[in-house]
């Protein structure tokens, strides 16, 4: 997990701007941002591109958190 | 720009014998297409999903589906969807949609509500569930190694069969079983006839009509009142496509809609402002010069489209945004919420038709619209043909209850007389939605009595169901509402649900308030809460007493009292 949180913070400062910068791994996103489901999604879309995983959708349903993201991106690479 | 409707609906008696004529009078037509993501996995006419429904529904029969059973499905946008629920249909059964979104326990309480002799689901819908009251399971698309226990695959049945012939359903006869609210403790489950389905096809195909080389994209989740009607049978009976796309993500719904050059879509305000949001950054990013003369455009634009739509006019004049949309797009349908008008005048001021209107499960998909000549935005439009509403009770400035009846009104919420009680009353359908008329007979939403929020994503929440989240918290007494029922405001559009919380002297809940909040799902959550020192009022049997709490605080606080829930 300790290689992929920075890239994954990264991404989502390229996406939704410095305010990313500050997430911590347990913080919600969607609270934290301001952001709706479908942003979330776009976010989804960049990781897919960065790791070069797919990962569905429903795999990320309830998931709030960069640390969560982070657990299902290990779980496919 | 008008099509020919060529099908009169109006001489069917059921779902299935409309779809299967018109099936068989375009047989070559592609009717279905599917994407996965960048890549076009299907493509099927009108014979072919004809041939393969008809082996479905002989697959049901041979699994004990009869006549009046219930079949639940449960699957994401995809040409099995419509194929699996014609396959119902044609083996005589009601078909009962489900939401893929919902979780899993949430689905499961569905399905113990509906208690289906058959449930057809995804393999990701199967996995969120670990066991099945349902009698026959079919998984679709498992993988070849998947241990189903008692289900069985979607693909176990021959190619070619045909059904045995069932007395086809009259139009008095249940169709479906289309669920209004999420979860278990208030399952609504709507009981919708052939004949409801029937009536308000032809309205809608009288106002947008669709042709064969029409191609409508998929969004909405199938089971959604508007996706079924728009994306499913009106398309079939007018030999248009419908096209599928599996991941349904930002950037491939932009995709999807240039490769497929959309020219239909049915969306909720969350994704039109989504849209929105994507052609103004995109604005932004024009320099000074080209920004003016975009303008200059925009405003030709919407003086040439005073009276009504003209796509080839707009599309030639402001080509950089429709190619955006795919450059074919004709009309966007958005409902399931209330739509911002100012959003809607933004597209149609570029030269893509909003089209707004109200309906609800209860009344099958549509109660008014809005048509496009000439296009307005303001209300939710016109009562459609065969609906009759009536305002209940007005104020003096003509508001009160809005009040549907007619063929396509609902028979009533299966298995609960109760709740059908409290909406159907002398044949009129209490929408809990505040209205009124106007001289055109345009109908006017201004609010909500019922204690219900809907989301953007056009999603009904029931403050009871998400009270359930914060039965842990340590506080002496807890509710929770809809803002607007607390202190009614008239305004749409701006939902959202609140806590009323009686805590323990010295303690503050706020962050267990908070924690909890958080393991609700995005829409469901609360937006603030009021502390509250007074004993909720509670029958003898301790069972609060909503109506009376709600009085006391609305008369006791504002708005501005609400905290913050972290």
């Amino acid at each position: 997990m300790s290689d992929v949180s920075p890239r994954l913070k990264q991404l989502a400062v390229e996406r939704f701007g410095d305010r990313a910068a500050t997430l911590g791994p347990d913080d919600d996103l969607f609270d934290s941002l301001g952001i709706d489901s479908l942003q979330a999604l776009d976010l989804l879309t960049d990781i897919e591109e960065a790791f070069d995983v797919e990962i569905p959708d429903y795999e990320v349903s309830g998931v709030t958190t960069l640390g969560g993201l982070a657990e299902v991106i290990g779980r496919h690479r | 720009m008008k099509h020919v409707v060529t099908m009169a609906v109006g001489g069917y008696d059921s779902l299935p014998e409309l779809l299967v004529d018109a099936l068989r009078r375009h047989p070559s037509a592609t009717l279905l297409v599917e994407a996965k993501r960048k890549q076009e996995v299907g493509r099927r006419t009108a014979a072919q999903i004809l041939r393969e429904a008809r082996a479905f529904a002989a697959y049901l029969q041979s699994l004990g589906v009869d006549p009046g059973d219930r079949v639940a499905l449960l699957m994401g946008n995809q040409s099995r969807w419509p194929i699996s629920a014609l396959g119902v249909f044609l083996a005589g059964g009601v078909l009962v949609p489900l939401d893929y979104k919902l979780s899993g326990p949430e689905q499961a309480a569905l399905l113990a509500h509906a208690k289906p002799k058959a449930a057809v689901l995804d393999y990701a819908e199967w996995r969120k569930h670990e066991g099945f009251e349902v009698p026959v399971v079919l998984v679709n698309e498992a993988p070849a190694e998947a241990e189903l226990g008692e289900g069985l695959r979607w693909e176990d049945h021959a190619e070619g069969e045909v059904p045995r012939p069932v007395v086809l359903p009259s139009r008095d006869d249940l169709a479906t079983i289309v669920y209004s609210s999420g979860t278990g403790g208030r399952a609504k489950g709507c009981m919708l006839t052939h004949g409801a389905y029937l009536s308000q096809l032809d309205a809608l195909l009288e106002r947008f009509p669709m042709a064969p080389g029409d191609r409508y994209f998929s969004i909405l989740p199938s089971n959604h009142a508007i996706d079924f009607m728009v994306g499913f049978v009106g398309p079939f009976v007018c030999g248009a496509t419908v096209v599928h796309q599996r991941t349904l993500r930002p950037e491939l719904i932009r995709w999807t809609m240039r490769r497929y050059a959309i020219t239909h879509m049915s969306v909720v305000p969350l994704i039109l402002e989504a849209f929105e949001r994507t052609v103004r950054e995109k604005l932004d990013e024009l320099s000074g010069w080209r920004r003016g003369a975009f303008e200059a455009l925009r405003a030709t634009n919407a003086k040439l489209t005073e009276r009504g739509p003209r796509p080839a006019v707009s599309r030639r004049l402001l080509a950089p945004v429709h190619d955006a949309f795919g450059g074919a797009l004709k009309l966007l349908i958005c409902g399931g919420a209330a739509t911002d008008r100012a959003t809607a005048e933004f597209f149609y001021d570029l030269g893509i038709p909003v089209v707004i209107g109200y309906g609800l499960t209860e009344a099958c998909t549509v109660v008014s619209v809005h048509g496009l000549e000439p296009w307005r935005a303001d209300g939710v439009g016109r009562i459609v043909p065969g609906v009759e509403v009536r305002i209940h009770e007005p104020d003096g400035h003509g508001v009160g209850e809005v009040c549907v009846a007619g063929p396509t009104v609902m028979t009533g919420y299966v298995d609960d007389p109760e709740q059908t009680a409290e909406v159907l009353r002398d044949g009129w359908l209490h929408t809990g939605d505040l209205g009124y008329l106007d001289a055109s007979h345009h109908l006017h939403l201004v609010g909500r009595i019922k204690d219900v929020i809907v989301t953007p994503g056009g999603k009904n929440v029931y403050p009871e169901d998400v009270a359930f989240a914060f039965r842990e918290v340590d506080v002496e007494e807890l509710a929770v509402f809809a803002a607007n029922t607390v202190w009614p405001e008239r305004a749409l559009g701006k939902d959202q649900l609140v806590l009323v919380v009686r805590p323990v002297e010295g303690v503050d809940p706020t962050p267990a308030l908070a924690r909890a909040n958080r393991q609700l799902a995005e829409h469901q959550r609360v937006s603030g809460w009021l502390a509250w020192g007074e004993d909720f009022p509670r029958t003898a049997s301790m069972k609060l007493k909503r109506k009376a709490l709600v009085e006391q605080v609305g008369a006791g606080s504002t708005r501005d009292d609400l905290r913050s829930v972290g």
